[in-house]
């Protein structure tokens, strides 16, 4: 089997914050909308304050609350463990977005654009099926569909990566397969500590974030 | 942009959503409420409560951004307790228009039940949503069909007062037992909810529903079972202040206790040790 999954190195993250606009880029998201966005945290008191710059967004959670409560089905998991919205069934009563723990999920009622008309680049990526619906981040399947239907190995192959994972300057975002010992993520897994936030929910979400070597 | 660790207030679902809660909670009281009335009165509150239902499912379907797609709301029985609200409340005006129809009481008795059902769904509706700490804590389930009936009994009670003077003891005595079963279930559902911005906004209204919702109306039932000559205005009261401290903390449970998970990090990055 397979199992879609992205780290995020918090070691590594500068917060630059190229992930969220390659994923505005690729997924023509409209204004206040950040399927991949990065929290820049304080955490601490003076003197003793550390800053992490923290990427989040869908997690495709193995056990994803906002399926389980979708009154339409439009939420659904593929076999690979991504989890997506069916545009055409989604009823837009937003129960999937007070489910979900990560705060991933938007709906937008109405159009909008950056500069209140859209520009030419916003109305080619215009798509009015995601009015009035749940959106969020795909992990850009259709990338890693197309990628893999040409052989490619996504999380290695450019063409068959999330954008995000290919924007990254620091190298702080990965992708690959979970399931696959093998892969570039079980390896980096491997050989570093990691969580999984809001573990403690069970969601078994799909998104790890690595904090230290494994000593 | 930096949202930080601290939760923050969801926007998702507003006072359209709320009203679904407040109003659907009361209609079932209501319908309750109806297997106690003789008749024929017992058709006026049938039909009231199931108005009621029906105001806020139409205000919850207002807040939907698809609303001619409202059908597909029925596509997931398997595990959403929308999917399963929607079809218990199908149920729920079938045997109540049914009943009106007919005239028949066990009818409406069958609807009665089949409410009770339609506000459990509520309770699970809410406590399916672990994006909100306040949701999805023990107790919500209890505390949301508590409050349906007490709320429902109080209009009921306040109804009755209005229109009759002085409703049967039983039916004080039922509502006082309402009462004191929403008491119980908020005490529970409090003692489970954990620290944070979300109890520091419910206790207020936690405190309005003691004292003015239950204390204060217990309290006017025993001055109308004391002195009758008091009893239409005090037990119209106890009624209202039970429908009113209900109402108001169920809105703030679905509206300003609402805060989402936020953010935490259980490690933070060890820096320069890859």
């Amino acid at each position: 089997m397979t199992r879609w999954a992205m780290i995020a190195d918090l070691r590594r993250c500068v917060g630059c914050q190229t992930c969220t606009a390659a994923c505005k880029h690729a997924n023509s998201t409209p204004p206040d909308v950040q399927w991949r966005r990065v929290l820049d945290m304080e955490v601490g008191e003076y003197p003793a304050v550390q800053r992490a710059f923290v990427p989040v967004g869908c997690m495709h959670c193995a056990d994803p609350p906002c399926m389980h409560v979708c009154p339409s089905t439009a939420t659904r998991q593929r076999a690979d463990g991504i989890v997506t919205i069916d545009y055409d069934l989604c009823i837009g009563c937003a129960y999937c977005a007070v489910a979900c723990p990560y705060q991933a999920r938007y709906k937008t009622d109405h159009p909008s654009f950056a500069y209140g008309e859209a520009m030419p680049s916003e109305q080619q990526g215009a798509d009015p099926r995601r009015i009035g619906v749940a959106t969020k981040c795909t992990f850009c399947a259709d990338r890693i569909d197309a990628g893999l239907a040409q052989g490619m190995v996504p999380g290695v192959d450019p063409d068959a990566t999330p954008a995000c994972v290919n924007s990254c300057i620091a190298k702080a975002l990965h992708f690959g397969d979970a399931d696959n010992p093998e892969s570039n993520i079980s390896q980096l897994l491997a050989e570093n500590q990691h969580f999984r936030m809001h573990e403690e929910l069970g969601t078994e979400p799909g998104f790890y974030y690595l904090w230290d070597k494994r000593r | 942009m930096s949202y930080g660790p601290k939760p923050w207030m969801q926007t998702h679902w507003d006072l359209r959503a709320a009203m679904n809660f407040i109003l659907g909670g009361t209609g079932t009281g209501l319908l309750l409420a109806a297997v106690l009335a003789a008749p024929p009165a017992w058709r006026w509150v049938l039909a009231a409560g199931m108005a009621l239902i029906a105001a806020g499912l139409g205000a919850v379907w207002l807040e939907t951004g698809r609303k001619l797609r409202a059908i597909n709301v029925l596509f997931n029985a398997r595990t959403s307790w929308m999917t399963r609200e929607a079809y218990v409340a199908v149920v729920v005006f079938a045997l109540g228009l049914a009943a009106l129809a007919l005239g028949r009481a066990p009818l409406a008795q069958a609807a009665a039940l089949a409410a009770l059902g339609f506000v459990y769904c509520q309770g699970r509706i809410l406590f399916a949503a672990k994006g909100i700490p306040a949701w999805r804590t023990k107790g919500v389930v209890a505390l949301i069909v508590a409050t349906a009936l007490a709320e429902g009994g109080g209009l009921f009670v306040a109804a009755a007062a209005w229109a009759l003077g002085e409703p049967p003891t039983l039916w004080l005595v039922v509502f006082a037992l309402a009462l004191i079963a929403r008491a119980a279930a908020w005490s529970r559902y409090r003692s489970r909810l954990g620290a944070g911005a979300a109890r520091l906004t419910l206790e207020p209204s936690g405190r309005i529903l003691v004292y003015a919702g239950t204390a204060t109306p217990l309290a006017l039932l025993a001055i109308g079972l004391l002195l009758p000559a008091l009893a239409p205005g005090a037990d119209f009261l106890a009624g209202l202040a039970a429908l009113a401290a209900g109402w108001r903390l169920k809105f703030v449970l679905v509206r300003r206790a609402a805060y989402n998970q936020g953010f935490s990090l259980p490690q933070l990055p060890v820096r320069g040790g890859h």
